[in-house]
């Protein structure tokens, strides 16, 4: 059972100001775990959606089962058999299993009545099906994230899926979640369903996957049966060659640790830990990387040492200053600033211009009298702009009129402004281009030059490389590996950021 | 992308920009449109003695929707301004008529006319603390806790004087409590008092909105909570600042409306919060919080004010009046709408 049942061929998507996919082929075997892997921005996302009849392909053409098909919309791909489990559930945590498993296609009784008996009955046939006894009148904000993850499997079996894609399907599961989902996967196998699989989880894929196709730049890498796969054939793949930007060595070396941290613990929400137990320490003069795959815990991290984490326990020093305890207002006074990941949701105020974004958090520096003083404030705002090379027509421009590099730009300049002596930035290269990303790498070597410990997130092997001194890895809300740049290798780190500590490793 | 900054310094020229600073300035156009409406068609529209009548009544309005403007921008909103206005003028004529007795001295205390007006302003803004602690500390939705706060301060207005009204405020010489009438009656100059506070009112609050770091803070947290809190704006102080400022304002018209009808009924202020809130949407304010200025409220109730007074001048029918005053508030909120559309338009082409 290994015919192809949906192809794709030649696809070309692009969005304006860039191509997501550039002349991809795509082959998907029935009966099978079709594997999709790529570094984030590689496209993997996009191809699904397109797939499934989210976005259409600006170039070429699917076929299924032969005849050419095209997708209007994502219920059109869904009654054509192709479910998508998404990344982020797509659930209503207000409404019950039957309920969300039934959404838009309601079992009716002249095509007004919903049969609840009916859908309560099938509902419980597909949650049997998938080996759970997750009770069909729960809702689903009770339930636990693997057994929404097994709610939206069921959700997209409803309508007898012969296509199935996952995106992440493990990022948010435990261990034993993750047997049962496997198990889930290899009977969908033998049903006949076509399954694509989508994670960064190497041993994951080489454990399940039995057709791999690599992404990189929106480009087809390789496509390879599991028979001629191994864990370096895919970094190689993946990575592919070439720095991003040339490296900036460091002015001067570190100073003595400033930013201190023991046993920090986050527990998660649900149940286990989401950072579990981290002591480091940061130093003035340098560049910290903290690498991982999503749902590491490195956003939790920072929000615990930033003072957002409520059920954050642990020390936290700042110069000796404890910080523990104590608000984002008094931590950020201390000096420790974080530069948000999501920049539209927790970075900007769209409604203030750009001046009044750069100012935000600093507002004592230029305050005269109660009142903000235009004299005052400036100068400060011109000297950050052109400081961060900040492309705009001045302070009072709207933040809405600047590209998505600068606007990142206006998130760091405001942190800036706060004079930190700790800089945390998360994921600070996330949807920005080249050219914006080598300014803000080398901002941030400026301000490391200038005694400032920076540390910084990504998901991305060539940006750990591009600028950090010291690369920490992150897995499973600990930390695996603090590695010097110059000593760690690729295979490394991708290892450390699969690894589990005291738990068996997968075979 | 970086063209983009170039393209607002050229400018959109045309048709389209025209057309969006006619949408940017339209309340003030229809301000200039009714009132040059009822000049034709009412008669004895334009005069001294009527634009100071339009102004003691706008005045009212206007006071409660700055307050009502702050909280809007922080996106929230405060429905229990009417029943404030009704408690404080319930405080305050209390305080005039029956003074404050302390039995277990048995005597009475009347305090004076200025220490009437700090109580009863007391009273306003402690129920703002109130409306304030009930969003962020419980994190009770803020249409819920100020619909409970309405309730409450109604009914603690009407248990004041068991329904009753306190009436001839005028206070006794022996007692040493007279003046209170000049709040709503006096006049400047020509000026009424109650103008004039107006004025000052609205003076401060542009001020404090567009040039103080808590302006600032309000239009932050209004325009993105979060984004707010990461950069250090305490978010619950700001909130509860802007609602003890409504319930500053309200306790303010609830001096004015007593003062003027020389007596305090425990139903006054009813419905004003809805005028306050209409005259702050007329003007500009977004209800989603983060966008709209103090001036725009002004200009806002001053509409509502000519447009009412008018109808009346020309002997519309209160039934129609209604009506009219509906309309004007959705096509207002639809032109903001157009206004946004076209201005996301010109800026990306």
């Amino acid at each position: 059972m290994s015919g192809i049942v949906l192809s794709a061929r030649n696809i070309t998507k692009a969005f304006p100001g860039t191509v997501a996919l550039q002349d991809v082929d795509f082959d998907v075997h029935a009966g099978a775990v079709n594997v999709l892997i790529g570094e984030n921005g590689a496209g993997k996302s996009t191809l699904m959606k397109i797939l499934a009849g989210v976005e259409r392909p600006t170039l070429g053409s699917l076929t299924m089962e032969g005849e050419p098909v095209s997708f209007s919309s994502i219920r059109d791909a869904a009654g054509k058999g192709i479910g998508i489990v998404f990344q982020e559930l797509n659930l209503c945590p207000n409404l019950s299993v039957t309920e969300n498993i039934f959404l838009g296609r309601d079992i009716t009784r002249a095509g007004f009545h919903i049969d609840r008996a009916a859908q309560k009955r099938r509902a419980a046939e597909l949650v049997a099906k998938l080996e759970h006894d997750i009770d069909p009148d729960a809702l689903v904000g009770d339930l636990m994230i693997g057994e929404q993850q097994i709610v939206e499997i069921a959700k997209a079996l409803a309508e007898d899926a012969r296509v199935l894609i996952m995106d992440e399907p493990t990022s948010a599961l435990s261990a034993s979640e993750v047997e049962v989902l496997f198990k889930v996967i290899g009977e969908l196998k033998r049903a006949g369903v076509a399954i694509i699989y989508i994670s960064h989880r190497l041993e994951e894929l080489i454990r399940i996957g039995d057709h791999f196709t690599v992404l990189r730049d929106g480009r087809l890498a390789a496509s390879a049966p599991r028979s001629e796969v191994s864990i370096p054939w895919i970094i190689e793949k993946m990575l592919g060659a070439g720095e991003v930007v040339a490296k900036r060595p460091p002015a001067a070396p570190p100073g003595p640790p400033l930013l201190e941290v023991q046993n920090l613990t986050l527990p998660r929400r649900g149940q286990g830990l989401a950072v579990d137990d981290v002591s480091v320490s940061f130093r003035p003069g340098e560049i910290t990387a903290i690498y991982g795959l999503l749902g590491a815990g490195r956003t939790e991290l920072f929000e615990s040492l930033y003072g957002l984490r409520s059920g954050a326990t642990g020390s936290v020093r700042l110069g000796g200053e404890e910080l523990a305890g104590r608000s984002v207002n008094r931590r950020m006074k201390a000096g420790l600033l974080l530069v948000p990941e999501d920049r539209q949701r927790d970075g900007l105020l769209q409604n203030l211009s750009v001046g009044g974004n750069l100012g935000i958090a600093s507002m004592g520096r230029f305050t005269r009298f109660f009142s903000i003083s235009r004299a005052a404030e400036t100068p400060l705002l011109s000297q950050v702009i052109s400081q961060l090379h900040i492309k705009t027509a001045g302070p009072d421009a709207p933040i809405t009129s600047l590209s998505g590099g600068n606007q990142q730009k206006v998130v760091i300049g405001k942190s800036l402004l706060t004079q930190p002596r700790v800089l945390l930035l998360d994921e600070p290269s996330r949807g920005i281009d080249i050219g914006a990303k080598a300014e803000v790498f080398s901002t941030m070597r400026d301000l490391a030059d200038q005694g400032l410990a920076i540390v910084y997130t990504t998901s991305d092997l060539k940006e750990t490389h591009a600028v950090a001194d010291r690369i920490l890895v992150m897995a499973y809300g600990r930390i695996t590996a603090d590695l010097r740049a110059e000593e760690a290798s690729d295979e490394a780190l991708v290892r450390a950021s699969t690894h589990k500590i005291d738990e068996p490793e997968l075979a | 992308m970086s063209t983009v900054s170039a393209t607002l310094k050229t400018a959109p020229a045309g048709n389209a920009s025209a057309l969006l600073l006619v949408l940017k300035l339209r309340t003030f156009i229809a301000l200039i449109a009714v009132t040059l409406f009822f000049a034709l068609m009412a008669p004895n529209f334009v005069s001294v003695a009527n634009a100071v009548i339009i102004s003691k009544h706008v005045a009212i309005n206007a006071i409660l929707a700055i307050g009502m403007t702050y909280v809007i921008l922080t996106g929230g909103i405060d429905l229990s301004v009417g029943s404030i206005v009704g408690l404080t003028g319930m405080v305050a004529g209390g305080l005039l008529v029956h003074g404050i007795p302390l039995p277990m001295l048995g005597v009475i205390v009347y305090p004076n006319v200025i220490e009437v007006v700090l109580i009863s302003l007391l009273v306003g803004t402690a129920i703002g603390a109130i409306n304030g602690l009930l969003v962020t500390k419980l994190g009770v939705a803020p249409f819920i806790a100020t619909l409970g706060t309405l309730y409450v301060a109604r009914g603690a207005a009407l248990l004041l004087s068991g329904g009753a009204t306190f009436s001839n405020l005028v206070g006794r010489p022996e007692l040493e409590n007279q003046g209170f009438p000049v709040i709503g009656s006096g006049t400047v100059l020509g000026v009424p008092v109650s103008v004039i506070i107006l004025i000052i009112m609205a003076l401060v609050a542009a001020y404090v909105a567009q040039r103080t770091p808590f302006g600032r803070k309000v239009y932050a947290v209004g325009g993105n909570e979060r984004a707010a809190a990461l950069s250090g704006v305490r978010v619950d102080r700001v909130k509860i600042a802007v609602y003890m400022i409504s319930g500053f304002c309200a306790a303010v018209v609830g001096l004015i409306v007593s003062s003027q009808l020389v007596a305090s009924h425990p139903a006054s202020g009813n419905t004003f919060e809805l005028n306050a809130i209409a005259a702050a949407v007329l003007g500009g304010t977004s209800l989603s919080g983060g966008r709209g200025l103090i001036g725009g409220t002004i200009i806002g109730a001053f509409v509502i004010g000519v447009l009412s007074d008018g109808l009346v001048m020309m002997g519309v029918s209160e039934f129609w009046q209604m009506v009219i005053k509906g309309l004007v508030i959705i096509a207002a909120v639809v032109l903001d709408q157009l206004q946004r559309r076209l201005a996301a338009n010109t800026r990306q082409g």
